[in-house]
């Protein structure tokens, strides 16, 4: 009983980490995804060719691959761009900074589709209602169009959340010290797997808490309809 | 005073003419309905006169400031949106002496009925909210819905949506009202309430374009009715004379149709 207590603690410790960079990155991605989807709606079509390639390459290649370039890839590029020009760079990135760049990235390019997706699901009507009544196009989407889109996307969003919570596992490839990272180090040293399944446990009480959250969510902006 | 001066517009969907050289003027106080076939172009022309579709030729004036076509000068104006002369901002302000009512009412769904109508006045007319509340409650009291102030759209009545639409409209003081069809999507027993409310507003003497299939409506409440076939204005007559003696015989046809 003391060993799993013992563990469960060096766990959960781990999932300060985990928790931290879960937060970061909601707070990043989301806005971001808000910004790429208005660029995506953009009339500019240079607008909407830049956000096309950023999504395009976001979604299209691994996130792993993402965190590696960001985490040894960047410094390496900088230095040798300090080399060829004279210039003294060099940078060393923190796993935590790496992680939550690459992960903001990331989803910020999927919850812009998401977001692309239902802002055009809105009706016509809706902006030619803004319209005749001289809403200018921020007041239109502010007003008018995002708080319905919201309701909208909340069910693609909470499948986001929760795969981020799975996604952040992948911190332990940079040497980041997460819940993940804490089971498997009690698994090797004890030569037992308890660790894992509490960690299992662990991931599943924070993907109930999304579901949750979402849930709630969903029924406070469903009043209207 | 000459309110809307619309000057041989002419509008095209890619090669579909919508409107080919319509003309039309409506005075102060004036009921106008727009009747004619389905497709003729009726609800084209309305949505010409507040912008929400750019003409492809021609001139509209809102009391006597331009919102599409040339000015006095010979500049060309937003025609077409690269022409831009007077920018949008300008046509905006114009267009806000217009309001407008749609066949699908197009109330914002997450709003209470109240809010729906503060909206506008807050948001663009920067009115404070007690104010605007004030007059919304007014405004209702008038379309006879103040009973359902804080209820939802998805939770009334399609001829109350319509009354509320009419009210939210009216909360921004205009002008001119234009009615797209505001009958047309609703059941038979509740075109009634609807046709009242904007008789009411006749009785003022509210300058109206009301696009209608209601021909008892038109005939009642019209100063002018304008027949529209295949994009093009056939006649502008009184009521007496459209539906009783018109000078054309498509016109007689489709009467006998809708009657």
């Amino acid at each position: 009983m003391d060993y799993i207590i013992n563990i469960t603690t060096a766990i959960l410790k781990g999932s300060v980490n985990t928790l931290q960079l879960y937060f970061v990155v909601v707070l990043f991605s989301v806005p971001l995804g808000a910004a790429i989807a208005l660029g995506k709606l953009s009339k500019s079509k240079w607008i909407q060719r830049a956000v096309g390639i950023y999504t395009w390459v976001f979604r299209g290649t691994p996130l792993l691959l993402q965190l590696f370039f960001v985490y040894y890839g960047v410094p390496i590029l900088l230095r040798n761009i300090g080399a060829a020009t004279g210039m003294p760079l060099s940078v060393s990135i923190k796993p935590f900074a790496a992680a939550v760049i690459t992960f903001s990235i990331n989803y910020a390019a999927y919850m812009a589709e998401i977001f692309r997706a239902g802002i055009e699901s809105i009706d016509k009507g809706q902006y030619e209602a803004a319209k005749v009544l001289g809403m200018n196009y921020w007041q239109t989407m502010t007003r008018i169009i995002i708080p319905q889109t919201i309701r909208r996307v909340l069910p693609p969003t909470c499948n986001e959340a929760i795969t981020l919570v799975k996604d952040t596992a992948l911190v332990a490839a940079i040497a980041m010290p997460d819940l993940l990272r804490a089971a498997k180090e009690a698994v090797t040293r004890d030569f037992t797997i308890t660790p894992f399944i509490i960690a299992a446990a662990v991931y599943l009480v924070f993907t109930s808490v999304v579901v949750v959250v979402f849930g709630k969510l969903e029924k406070k902006y469903s009043i209207y309809e | 005073m000459i309110m809307i001066k619309a000057e041989h517009i002419y509008k095209k969907f890619g090669t579909l003419e919508v409107l080919q050289d319509v003309s039309l003027e409506v005075h102060k106080g004036e009921v106008i309905s727009v009747i004619g076939p389905s497709g003729s172009g009726k609800s084209t022309l309305l949505r010409c006169l507040n912008h929400l579709e750019k003409i492809n030729k021609g001139s509209i004036q809102i009391e006597g400031s331009y919102i599409a076509g040339e000015d006095a000068h010979g500049k060309k104006l937003s025609i077409i949106k690269k022409e831009l002369s007077i920018t949008e901002k300008e046509i905006r302000l114009t267009c806000k002496k217009i309001g407008m009512v749609f066949q699908n009412f197009h109330l914002f769904p997450h709003k209470t009925v109240l809010q729906n109508i503060i909206e506008a006045p807050m948001t663009v007319n920067k009115m404070s909210k007690a104010e605007a509340i004030k007059e919304a409650e007014l405004l209702l009291q008038k379309v006879g819905l103040l009973d359902k102030r804080d209820v939802y759209p998805s939770q009334i009545s399609g001829g109350q949506k319509q009354r509320v639409a009419i009210a939210r409209a009216l909360a921004m003081n205009p002008d001119i009202m234009l009615f797209d069809e505001p009958t047309s999507a609703l059941d038979p027993e509740l075109v009634g309430e609807v046709l009242t409310v904007i008789k009411e507003l006749a009785k003022d003497h509210m300058t109206m374009v009301v696009v209608t299939h209601e021909m008892a409506f038109a005939r009642e409440v019209s100063d002018r009715v304008v027949f529209m076939d295949q994009g093009q204005i056939i006649e502008d007559a009184s009521p007496q004379k459209l539906f009783t003696d018109p000078d054309h015989p498509r016109i007689k046809t489709f009467l006998e149709k809708m009657i």
